[in-house]
């Protein structure tokens, strides 16, 4: 269960406190003390959902962890914005090495820790690896994979934004079919990236059978931490896929960061659950269900299916995509199944 | 440590880098006005006492309440609540149930016996309040505490007027007027009952008021031509309402047809429905066209209250009237038919509406009365200057809630005048629409429903029909609130915030923009729950 | 204690006694002997306090070895040429951030076309990296250059190769003197991390670099591997003293007081060299050997030093700057850029042609008359060769050039065509 029911509250479980609430029972980002473990004066972009979803992410984990966290991270925007010489805005212990390796310097640090550990040198300390889509589904895949098979004790965080953007919007193998892309332009027969094609990164996971798999986004907060909390409670391998929304590369509204994620996850574009030992235990169900085009039409990447004609077929197979994930994880709640 | 120059670099060292210079707009947080607090006739800041509520600090609740409202006991049974028909909440599930809140509010106040504090300054201003019903008692209560000594004087026997003459027991029980008057003479409050007023400038002179507020209400009934033989029985409903204050009960027979689709008609067919009569409603249009609240209808027909929809009383005799049968026409104005029907009637009670005595105005110079009201300017003053008038008396709609708002209003306008100054209601901020909300953020809830008489005892006997919420009842529904348009430190601009740039300022002291990194994205503003954060572009 | 053992193991156990804390194995010809022999010592508990991690890369090998270190673990791994080059990306970021990790490179060639054996040409590949690079002239010096290693990479806060030819050294059972643990740990203290990723005090790792200081990080990284010209004779004169025998050094000459012409060489080459310059010697020629040992950084004025009495120098190396000719050469006549001395490069034994007495014998004989060609193949079949560019002549589609060339020294070729 990943879900926090908190009942009977002015505004129920969704905001991200609440001052009716018992401090316990508060989100860790609702805490005047709480980390911050990405400072202010990064350099993402206005509305940056990787910024954001990294700062939940692993403010959930430095909470878990009572402080004694390493960070590996993957080039990519999160290692660019936030650790431009002479400033970096991480306010815990953080290594960048190289695109593809995170998880291989994760693996390095956790066996370290291990050693250190058994040594009586140094006490218990935890170890996340994170990076961008691209960074994890792509160039890292390899080690990525490795990690999980070798079980080793560490928290891989995928921040998914379905392209390389700081490179300038080129597709990755967990850009979204149709999404326009500066390498899947929106020209021919078939605008946009193809169909069929891509990764999904969190079932290869799965395939794994590492002890923790987890999907979440930046529009449930609540959800989101209690994955992290979950997470930090097993050890070996872990996986939490995390979509955040990137107004730049999508052409959204930086506003609408929030929106945008909330909107994949009610139209069943992105589903979120969880998962252990290859198993998935919840899903968090959709609340209201919408239709693909609600979540398609804020966004430019998709500009081209609502032209002067309108590709109806190219929605029709989005919401079969939709619809597919909403029948295969029974995202409309336990009534609906 | 020794660190590698430029590859290793000390934490959190970003805060050098000001993003907030990257800033075209900037978030700025603002109180919104919430629809209810807009809708309230009675001007309550029902959002701010829900607020209290919400905390399970009902003392505080009710002391925030009862700064606009001397009377929430009272109005948790009888207003008719706009305040809920505006409320942003129906959109989401239902409405705040904030009328069942209030009551219990005022219960709660009743049976702890909380009292208003009293008055820190005396003014040594004197002012005449004429008539003892709501707006009378209102305005007696807000000059009262703003330091003026009142004195209030009541034709009738009983201090309550239309809340006691026209509303039934089983709606509003006596012991609950009794209680909030009595709270209000405590602040010094004189009441004189049987003390009928008939000329204000004499009554004014002979007290020595500086300023009066007349609030005598609309206590005689309409009557309408009816070609009646001479045995049979008619009498207006409020005679009937206010007969039932009395010792002894109007003998109206056993079938008593009353006539109108007010809910002064519905009171009336429901209370006699009690007294063990079979009451039979004549009303002229259809029942969505009826100026009763549907509500009142709904519970009238579970007591077996029968109605004659689109039928007009023709005839009355002893023992039966001939009713005629009308339609509709294309505008929804009732036509007769030509088709008529005896109807068997003992009795026939006119609900068509009341009227105000105004004999008291007599020669007064400067007072314009027109359709049997008296003119008042924006300030609640009659053309005689230091003579106020509100309630029923002025042209308005006539309910308790407004008439209550009309003696706050009175009174803060009576005070100003006494210190030779003019009050200036603060500028009202925009409304906090539904689409200034980001309701996502509140979890389905629906109202909760207040528990009712059981309908055996409701046909039998003046027991309040609907009962009040308990605690938990009370704090659920309060916790309904949206806070539409008020910041209530939900966390959630500090939560989405990309960059950190807000600032928390700890319990009840709300939040603070860091604009040195704040870089205008706006999330905050959609994110918002209640609408309490907006966007303004950034000037050069 | 002396035993006689594999290279490979002489080098495992070596790596053991300076108590690695993260060891990562990859499988490559004709490293694995080592790691194996490591993992079986973690294993069987002989090698306690170490974690032993089976990647599935040399990318991922270079790349936990890059955390391990960076959380302050001593950090061991093995690799040899295809694994060094695909490991490469992360060999430039250890050096880059200056992690003092110790990797053995078996030296082998580079494909295509695919050879196991032994050459020069991945670790020079990696001359740039910005990891030091010792070269072992046998199996003795290769097993000391570890414990050496380890101790200068960690006062440096560097990362080093130690280079050890492939199969010749790696494979073969040679007599060698094993250190006690006693004498390891008087030579190498514990690690102490000049920057480690610790929630006690936390930094951050690894920042970009703009266009604003990236010269000065590139500076001080060659100022810093600079300073190991210092300390590796130093570090050499304390290994003495603590193990009673000389390995290290910046680089070893041999009979090159009054020689005219100098063999420069390095790794197990060396041994042939000095047994050809033996013969010569007693021959009458004046002859002498310079063995380089620390190819990074660069020992320019010790080479300069050591080759300032000769008239001519013969650079004798196993590795090919295709398109120039040596890569040591190059290094070695930066060195001697002014001293007037004639010099030769000699391209020999790649993809583990062997290198006979014989064939050294008639070049060096030819050097003392200055009759080398400046660049030279030794050994090269000039028969395959040149009806190969004759072929390519007549044909531009002459198919695989290594297939074609095995097929006319016989081994291939069974189909006529």
């Amino acid at each position: 269960m990943s879900f926090q029911p908190i009942k009977f509250y002015q505004t129920g479980t969704f905001t991200v406190g609440n001052r009716l609430l018992a401090p316990e029972e508060r989100s860790v980002q609702a805490s005047a003390k709480r980390f911050n473990s990405i400072n202010s004066g990064h350099r993402a972009c206005q509305g940056c959902g990787e910024a954001l979803g990294a700062r939940y992410a692993i403010d959930a984990a430095m909470e878990a962890t009572q402080g004694r966290l390493i960070a590996a991270n993957a080039t990519g925007c999160l290692e660019v914005f936030s650790t431009p010489y002479p400033e970096t805005s991480w306010q815990i212990p953080w290594i960048h090495s190289l695109f593809g390796n995170t998880a291989a310097v994760a693996s390095g640090i956790a066996a370290a820790q291990k050693v250190k550990m058994k040594k009586g040198e140094r006490r218990n300390i935890r170890v996340v690896a994170q990076g961008g889509d691209g960074g994890t589904t792509d160039i890292g895949f390899g080690c990525l994979s490795g990690m999980f098979e070798r079980n080793d004790d560490v928290l891989y965080i995928c921040y998914d934004n379905g392209g390389y953007m700081n490179t300038g919007v080129q597709r990755s193998s967990a850009t979204p079919p149709a999404a326009r892309t500066s390498t899947t332009p929106a020209a021919g027969a078939e605008p946009g990236n193809v169909f069929g094609q891509g990764k999904y990164l969190p079932a290869i996971a799965l395939a794994h059978e590492i002890p923790y798999v987890a999907t979440a986004t930046v529009a449930d907060l609540r959800d989101l931490e209690a994955k992290v909390r979950r997470a930090m409670e097993i050890r070996g391998a872990r996986y939490i896929h995390i979509l955040v929304p990137c107004p730049l590369g999508w052409g959204t509204a930086a506003s609408d960061t929030v929106r945008m994620a909330r909107l994949a996850k009610e139209t069943g574009v992105f589903p979120v659950f969880e998962a252990e030992y290859g198993e998935i235990k919840s899903v968090l169900a959709i609340r209201h269900r919408l239709p693909v085009e609600d979540y398609l039409k804020p966004q430019k990447r998709y500009a081209h299916l609502f032209g002067k004609t309108p590709r109806i077929d190219v929605i029709a197979r989005l919401q079969a995509l939709a619809d597919r994930n909403i029948r295969k994880y029974g995202l409309l709640g336990k009534e609906a199944n | 440590m020794d660190k590698p120059f430029a590859i290793t670099l000390d934490p959190g060292s970003s805060l050098a880098n000001k993003t907030g210079s990257w800033r075209t707009f900037k978030p700025v947080y603002l109180d919104r006005l919430p629809p209810c607090n807009a809708t309230c006739p009675a001007g309550e800041n029902i959002q701010g006492w829900l607020f209290h509520a919400e905390s399970g600090d009902y003392e505080a609740a009710w002391r925030s309440l009862t700064e606009n409202n001397p009377l929430p006991a009272i109005m948790g049974r009888v207003c008719y609540h706009p305040c809920e028909g505006a409320c942003n909440r129906q959109h989401v599930d239902t409405a705040v149930g904030i009328n069942s809140i209030e009551r219990f509010l005022g219960d709660e106040a009743i049976r702890r016996g909380w009292a208003f504090p009293k008055p820190a300054v005396k003014t040594g201003k004197r002012v005449l309040v004429v008539g003892a019903g709501p707006s009378g008692l209102s305005a007696a209560y807000h000059l009262a505490r703003l330091g003026h000594a009142v004195e209030v004087q009541e034709a009738g026997p009983y201090a309550g007027g239309m809340m006691r003459f026209g509303i039934p027991k089983y709606r509003l029980p006596r012991e609950v007027i009794e209680a909030e008057v009595g709270r209000i003479l405590d602040l010094g409050v004189v009441l004189r009952l049987n003390c009928k007023v008939s000329s204000i400038e004499q009554a004014m002179k002979e007290g020595q008021f500086d300023a009066a507020f007349l609030a005598v209400g609309a206590h005689i009934g309409k009557r309408a031509y009816i070609p009646a033989g001479t045995a049979a029985k008619m009498v207006d409903a409020v005679s009937v309402l206010r007969s039932m204050e009395g010792e002894e009960p109007p003998m109206l027979g056993r079938r008593v047809v009353v006539y109108g689709g007010g809910n002064t008609a519905i009171d009336v067919a429901r209370t006699v429905k009690r007294m063990g009569a079979e009451p039979v409603i004549v009303y002229r249009r259809t029942r969505d066209k009826a100026p009763a609240h549907d509500f009142e209808i709904e519970e009238a027909l579970q007591e077996g209250v029968m109605v004659k929809w689109l039928s007009t009383i023709k005839q009355a005799e002893e023992g039966e009237i001939t009713i005629e049968k009308m339609a509709l026409d294309e505008k929804g104005f009732p036509q007769p038919t030509g088709e008529f029907e005896t109807l068997a009637a003992d009795s026939v009670v006119l609900a068509l509406g009341q009227d105000v005595d105004l004999g008291l105005l007599d020669g007064v110079p400067g007072l314009e009365v027109k359709d049997g009201t008296v003119q008042v300017g924006p300030n609640m003053m009659t053309g005689h200057p230091g003579i106020f008038a509100g309630g029923d008396m002025v042209p308005s709609e006539r309910t308790v809630t407004v008439a209550v708002g009309h003696g706050k209003k009175a009174a803060r306008h009576i005070d100003a005048w006494l210190r030779g100054t003019a009050y200036v209601p603060p500028p009202k901020p925009e409304i906090a629409g539904i689409e200034k909300l980001n309701t996502w953020y509140y979890s389905e809830a629906p109202h909760v429903v207040r528990p009712t008489l059981d309908i055996l005892r409701r046909q039998s006997s003046f027991e309040e029909v609907v009962q009040g919420l308990d605690e938990t009842n009370a704090l659920f529904e309060a916790r309904r609130c949206l806070s539409c348009g008020n910041c209530f430190e939900c966390d959630n601009c500090y939560g989405v915030c990309p960059d950190n740039a807000v600032i928390k300022l700890g319990p009840g002291k709300r939040f603070e923009f860091n604009y040195d990194y704040c870089k205008g994205c706006g999330i905050c503003a959609t994110e918002c729950p209640c609408g309490a954060i907006k966007m303004v572009a950034e000037g050069n | 204690m002396l035993k006689q053992i594999e290279g490979s193991r002489a080098v495992a156990e070596a790596v053991a006694l300076c108590r690695p804390e993260v060891i990562c194995a990859y499988p490559i010809s004709p490293q694995t002997h080592i790691v194996e022999a490591l993992g079986e010592m973690v294993k069987d508990g002989a090698l306690q306090d170490c974690e032993y991690l089976n990647v599935e890369s040399e990318f991922a090998a270079m790349s936990v070895a890059i955390g391990a270190s960076a959380a302050g673990a001593r950090s061991y791994t093995a690799t040899a040429s295809q694994g060094l080059l695909f490991m490469a990306e992360a060999v430039f970021n250890a050096a880059g951030l200056g992690l003092p990790i110790v990797m053995t490179v078996a030296n082998r060639a580079i494909g295509a076309p695919i050879n196991i054996w032994n050459d020069h040409s991945d670790s020079l590949s990696m001359r740039d990296c910005g990891w030091l690079q010792l070269f072992a002239e046998n199996n003795q010096e290769a097993l000391d250059l570890h414990i050496l290693a380890f101790r200068l990479a960690e006062e440096l806060s560097l990362p080093i190769m130690v280079c050890m030819d492939g199969f010749i050294l790696t494979h073969a059972y040679e007599r060698v003197d094993m250190p006690t643990q006693a004498q390891v740990d008087a030579y190498l203290p514990p690690y102490e991390p000049r920057q480690v990723l610790d929630p006690a005090e936390p930094v951050s790792i690894g920042a970009m670099v703009g266009p604003e200081a990236f010269m000065e990080v590139r500076y001080l990284a060659h100022a810093k591997q600079m300073e190991a010209l210092k300390l590796i004779p130093q570090y050499a004169a304390e290994f003495r003293k603590v193990f009673g025998r000389d390995s290290g050094g910046l680089l070893h000459t041999y009979r090159t007081e009054d020689a005219d012409t100098v063999i420069v060489a390095m790794g197990s080459v060396l041994g042939t060299i000095k047994d050809t310059v033996d013969e010569l010697r007693a021959a009458g020629q004046r002859i002498g050997v310079l063995g380089i040992t620390c190819f990074r950084p660069f020992p320019i004025a010790a080479v300069a030093a050591a080759l300032k009495q000769c008239k001519r120098f013969v650079v004798l190396e196993k590795s090919l700057a295709v398109g120039l000719g040596g890569i040591l050469a190059v290094n070695v006549r930066m060195a001697v850029t002014g001293m007037g001395l004639k010099g030769y490069t000699v391209i020999a034994g790649l993809g583990g042609r062997a290198i006979t007495q014989k064939s050294l014998h008639a070049l060096f004989l030819k050097a003392a008359t200055d009759e080398l060609d400046l660049v030279t193949f030794l050994d090269l079949d000039w028969r395959v060769v040149n009806r190969q560019i004759e072929r390519e002549k007549a044909h531009r589609r002459t198919g695989p050039v290594a297939e074609a060339l095995l097929r006319d020294v016989g081994v291939v070729g069974v189909r006529n065509y």
